[in-house]
């Protein structure tokens, strides 16, 4: 498929620089600045309950990045994301508390923590491909779940362990309005590094792996490094958000690292697009409001008939599930592309109006 | 003493290591037939178990024909779900097509918990005694008859892939899906036939383990402990599911008496079919019996 982009008629790219862009245009710079700049007023305007979903759609969006390094560029496929992601945010809570490491020093070190131990779980991803790689990381999953169930001196064990507040000097930003803030700088962040890793060498093998790993390799890509390369990145990434989701709830407990949130993860990338850096931040939008969608229906509702029927209000947590499942299902099968395909389409669209090519 | 509870155990991880060689050989069926990897196979076993207990309890059918009426809802289930969810992604990309499978696992999951609750329902008692004793050991009645519909069904397996027109269909597509469609087979309908008939065979297992342990979403457990049992056996072998799922179970009830005699881990025959799966994928992809593509990966 290729891909319109919004340069008037004719490609006046004369270099590869100019090819490797971020923005292809000075609008484009211009509205990525505008729109962290709006985020970054959200505080002033936006209530407790807002805030606290845009807090949501950051860490999750840090974390899912890691996974569409892994499958939207590298072609894996990892069932195992939100183990990673929960293992951050015990070592990041294990590091503050254990040994004292401030807690800004802590999120990125519970990231290459994570990194190595997704490195140990993904040395199958060396050898291993497309369906094997998938049961093996579901196997992941399901041990480093255990592991955490056991492990009292790492986790706390079944009771959960606190994690300190984020500050700086003696800043804490321990309220939603501040630590928006500290979201807001960790994904920027990422997403510039992620956006910077594709144009790069590395990023560039990677995505000839995924699309064809024979070709790739005779191309002296070396498979297994990248393979397990993008594991690490994908673990890293999962620790990093897992960090932050510690310090923001301050306290991390077992629970809520199930196989759901992996799939979550993986629904995220779907919806945003596989392979889109953009597409994930969507994606993770749509996955987080879709199960609050379901609560302002059911609030919609309250005391009608349907409510009385179905007796909705109880089993709001089953119809999220099921709001979950569905809307993967649906995505899959009527837009596989992505939201970013999408939001492409339609800026393509006002671009060429009235002409449809 | 413990000789007599350690070989109570073999037997015990035998007869659930059967049942799983059933979950096993209904993925296998579906992953032969249509390359497709259902992660959903665990809420086959979970709709027919509740359908089969929902007629049982709410208009006291006899078990028999609570049990007729459930294969034929898991035969038009597995049709309906084949024709509008799987049809479309036909061609897709691996990673669509499992994606495709868990969103249904997760939605049929939490519409069972929503209908049905999140409680353990029991079955109507279905056999005059509990326990039966064989040869000094005591069994629960239903895990008599869990054997005994296992091995059914392993037979019925082999002879319908062995001697039936649509067995011979079913290997003809797993085998090459061009070259049979082009001789003429409906690959399309052998495609909702493998579905259907892996959807009936797991309800049976559903079903069977309701009897013994109560209906409940825990059941859907089953469908994530097969898949260390279709990996030990080769993804796409009959016969290795079956051996893969005598083995899990085995290795399970084993992991039960060491850790209730030595270690005291509390929950590690859970967890060993897992540990299990990663070695295996690290030293035999393949597994014992499945197809081993030529490629250096």
């Amino acid at each position: 498929m290729a891909t319109q982009s919004l340069i008037p008629a004719g490609d006046f790219r004369a270099s590869y620089a100019a090819d490797t862009t971020i923005f292809p245009t000075a609008g484009s710079r211009y509205a990525v600045l505008a729109g962290i700049a709006l985020l970054a007023c959200a505080p002033l305007v936006l209530d407790r309950y807002w805030l606290s979903l845009l807090i949501q759609i950051g860490y999750f969006a840090v974390a899912a990045l890691g996974l569409n390094i892994l499958v939207g560029f590298t072609g894996q496929i990892s069932i195992g994301h939100a183990a990673f992601f929960g293992f951050g945010a015990f070592a990041s809570a294990w590091l503050s508390n254990t040994f004292s490491v401030p807690v800004f020093f802590a999120i990125p070190l519970a990231g290459v923590l994570t990194t190595a131990v997704g490195l140990v779980f993904g040395l199958p991803a060396a050898r291993l491909k497309g369906l094997y790689l998938a049961i093996a990381t579901l196997a992941a999953q399901y041990i480093l779940q255990d592991f955490f169930a056991r492990a009292n001196w790492f986790t706390g064990g079944v009771a959960g362990t606190p994690a300190e507040a984020f500050s700086i000097l003696g800043f804490a930003f321990d309220t939603d309005q501040r630590y928006f803030y500290v979201v807001l700088a960790y994904l920027v962040l990422t997403f510039v590094l992620a956006t910077n890793l594709m144009r790069s060498r590395d990023g560039r093998a990677l995505v000839a792996v995924r699309d064809h790993y024979l070709s790739a390799e005779m191309m002296g890509i070396n498979l297994t490094r990248y393979r397990t390369l993008s594991f690490g990145l994908s673990a890293f990434f999962a620790g990093v958000g897992g960090g932050l989701y510690a310090h923001y709830l301050q306290f991390v407990s077992v629970e809520g690292f199930g196989i759901l949130l992996s799939i979550q993860f993986l629904g995220m990338i779907i919806i945003g697009g596989l392979g889109s850096i953009m597409g994930t931040l969507m994606g993770t939008a749509f996955m987080v409001l879709v199960p609050e969608a379901m609560g302002w229906l059911t609030d919609a509702v309250k005391g009608s008939a349907v409510d009385r029927a179905l007796a909705l209000k109880d089993n709001l947590s089953f119809l999220r599930e099921m709001a979950i499942g569905l809307v993967i299902v649906l995505f899959l099968i009527f837009e596989p592309d992505g939201l970013a395909h999408r939001w492409r389409q339609i800026k393509a669209y006002w671009k060429l109006y009235p002409f449809s090519h | 003493m413990t000789s007599h509870l350690l070989l109570q155990l073999v037997l015990n991880g035998l007869i659930v290591g059967a049942l799983y060689g059933v979950v096993a050989m209904s993925f296998v069926l579906i992953y032969k037939a249509s390359q497709v990897v259902n992660f959903a196979q665990g809420e086959f076993l979970l709709i027919g178990a509740w359908i089969c207990w929902w007629l049982l309890t709410t208009y006291q059918l006899p078990f028999w024909v609570g049990m007729l009426v459930t294969f034929a809802f898991m035969l038009v289930f597995g049709i309906a779900l084949q024709v509008v969810v799987l049809r479309p992604l036909i061609g897709e990309p691996i990673i669509s097509v499992i994606m495709v499978t868990i969103g249904l696992s997760i939605f049929f999951q939490a519409l069972c918990k929503w209908l049905f609750g999140v409680f353990a329902q029991p079955f109507p008692p279905i056999f005059s005694a509990q326990q039966v004793s064989v040869l000094g050991f005591e069994f629960q009645s239903a895990y008599v008859m869990s054997l005994g519909i296992s091995l059914a069904m392993m037979a019925a397996f082999a002879w319908f892939f062995r001697y039936s027109r649509h067995g011979l269909a079913m290997r003809a597509t797993a085998f090459d899906q061009q070259v049979a469609q082009s001789l003429g087979i409906p690959v399309r309908n052998v495609f909702a036939m493998a579905w259907a008939i892996s959807a009936v065979v797991s309800s049976v297992a559903g079903v069977v383990v309701g009897i013994v342990n109560g209906v409940s979403s825990a059941l859907s457990l089953y469908g994530i402990k097969v898949f260390p049992a279709v990996i030990l056996g080769g993804l796409d072998s009959v016969v290795g599911a079956v051996i893969g799922g005598l083995v899990i179970g085995l290795l399970e009830n084993l992991a039960q008496y060491v850790d209730g005699q030595y270690l005291h881990w509390g929950n590690l025959y859970e967890i060993v079919p897992f540990y299990v799966l990663v070695v295996i994928l690290m030293i035999k992809p393949y597994g014992l019996f499945g197809t081993r593509d030529i490629e250096r990966v």
